[in-house]
């Protein structure tokens, strides 16, 4: 077989994947693209090059705001959920006996697996005012009347971070789990106490994990429209919340088009940031 | 005390992981309206009222429907571009690999807008085709990933003895090179079945009469709590969740012969 025919042959498999990925990937972004710097002129679509939809950002308060409270949203949750998920991941790889630790895993992780929108509808459940949380609260004597936490920031970052612990328990394990415990121990022979063991050797060399695990709810969290539309009531409004008002009611594509550009833009600076311990191919 | 913390701290974990999840099954046994405590239960009325919806069990049949398909479409595809790109040496195929992999670092809501401005320009109506076709998207990258990583030297040397042997391109592919990578094929394809079967955002954007279980889920949530929805829900669970368990036994089985 020549050369020739044999690369011919190779994009023979690889045409219908990469036609596919085009079509219905590559043109519909750089038509979105295209449509963040056209305009509405009343209900008809006016092609062009024009900021103006960019401009809105910063001079309409609500738009604005919604990059905020999104900004703020996901910083929050990327972080508690660090926190949380550090330590369960530590407890299962060091001190959960080898042979139970996939199990523990698999169980920490499986309500991972519930849909987004029945895991978000969950969690008004528990957080409603007649609902588990309250009535045990209640029981307990810790407050008198219910407390609301259904339709509040509180509740999307419950939300949130109930799912990126599992997430990053997975991330976080997975790093931890490949390393030697001979650094550990050197370290403790060396007189190192668990704190300092903790804080120099191995909190280092877990970087990669936790970086990676991060950088992933910071981009699943940005984007989600499902958990703050069904936890967080109306009182404050996210990027995608407001991305998909436009499409809604107002039809207004193009301004969606650019706050989606805008998200992408947000993820493209986080990736920038994190890109030195990112390990995605590890996954 | 201080050997007891991290047990303490595991036992809490688990509680907050396993509390919503515990109270949508739970609740979706109660006997009343409202699915909330106090429990009265068990009943089984609400399965059989969902189980009765036919809005729900057409959703149901159109979730499968769509998983099934984009899922084989998506691991097909995936595979192809895997095979091309492990076994014949192409002009930028670090390129091609890139541009593969780019839907996952892009956000559902982002491909489905993309998508849905694209098909509303060319007029194209919006269906469980077009959903589909969304699917595939998200799905693809994933799949010729796992693919791509599981094509090894091994396989190789088969294919090419097969080859010796005098084996045409389309016998070694199904005879050798599908067979060896099985396990692969098949964690690729659940995995694949999983996201899509669970997929809200570009369902609800891409579809329009016949609508995806998530969607049908999320226009009852405007009427409010209701052990219906924890029934429905539940039964969700129960499909990803064995759907996860098969995955978990094929991976767990390929890590240790």
């Amino acid at each position: 077989m020549t050369a020739r025919a044999e690369r011919m042959r190779g994009w023979g498999f690889v045409a219908p994947a990469l036609i596919w990925t085009l079509a219905f990937f590559v043109v519909p972004f750089l038509v979105m693209g295209a449509m963040s710097l056209a305009t509405l002129e009343g209900r008809t679509l006016v092609w062009g090059v024009s900021l103006a939809n960019y401009a809105e950002l910063t001079e309409k308060a609500y738009l604005w705001r919604a990059i905020l409270v999104s900004l703020e949203i996901t910083l929050t949750v990327t972080v508690v959920s660090v926190l949380l998920a550090y330590p369960l991941a530590s407890i299962i790889a060091f001190r959960v006996p080898p042979r139970w630790q996939r199990l523990a895993l698999l169980l920490a992780i499986l309500p991972f697996w519930t849909s987004y929108v029945v895991r978000s509808y969950a969690w008004l459940l528990v957080l409603a005012r007649e609902g588990v949380v309250n009535q045990a609260l209640i029981g307990l004597g810790l407050v008198s009347e219910p407390v609301t936490l259904a339709n509040t920031r509180f509740a999307t970052v419950t939300g949130f971070v109930h799912f990126f612990v599992m997430l990053l328990t997975l991330t976080i394990y997975a790093n931890l789990i490949q390393l030697s415990p001979n650094y550990r121990r050197a370290a403790t022979d060396l007189g190192a106490s668990a704190f300092q063991t903790f804080r120099h050797v191995t909190l280092p060399l877990a970087l990669p994990g936790i970086v990676t695990g991060a950088f992933l709810t910071f981009v699943l969290c940005i984007g989600d429209y499902v958990t703050p539309q069904i936890l967080g009531g109306n009182t404050e409004l996210t990027v995608p919340q407001v991305i998909m008002v436009q499409l809604g009611r107002r039809a207004d594509f193009p301004l969606a088009s650019a706050l989606a550009i805008v998200l992408m833009g947000i993820v493209t600076l986080a990736y920038l940031a994190s890109a030195r311990w990112l390990r995605l191919d590890r996954l | 005390m201080i050997r007891l913390l991290p047990w303490l701290y595991l036992a809490a974990a688990f509680a907050f992981i396993y509390l919503p999840v515990g109270a949508l099954v739970l609740f979706s046994f109660q006997a009343g309206n409202l699915p909330v405590p106090p429990f009265n239960g068990p009943s089984t009325r609400w399965y059989a009222d969902v189980l009765a919806d036919d809005d729900l069990t057409g959703a149901l049949a159109n979730s499968l429907l769509v998983a099934l398909g984009s899922s084989a479409v998506a691991v097909s595809l995936g595979f192809g571009a895997a095979y091309g790109l492990a076994r014949h040496v192409l002009p930028g195929s670090a390129l091609l690999r890139g541009l593969l992999i780019a839907p996952l670092t892009v956000s559902y809501l982002i491909v489905g807008l993309g998508l849905l401005i694209v098909l509303t320009r060319a007029g194209l109506g919006l269906s469980l085709w077009t959903a589909a076709i969304g699917h595939v998207v998200i799905n693809l990258p994933l799949a010729f990933a796992i693919l791509y990583a599981s094509m090894g030297a091994q396989q190789q040397n088969a294919e090419r003895a097969a080859r010796d042997l005098g084996a045409d391109e389309a016998r070694v592919v199904l005879l050798v090179t599908v067979p060896m990578l099985m396990p692969a094929i098949a964690a690729a394809f659940f995995l694949s079945v999983t996201l899509s079967w669970d997929e809200f955002i570009i369902a609800f954007l891409l579809t329009r009469f016949d609508v995806t279980l998530p969607v049908e889920i999320w226009s009852m949530l405007r009427s409010g709590l209701s052990p219906r929805l924890n029934a429905i829900g539940s039964l969700v669970f129960l499909v990803s969740v064995t759907a996860v368990v098969i995955l978990e036994t094929l991976v767990f089985r390929k890590r240790r012969p």
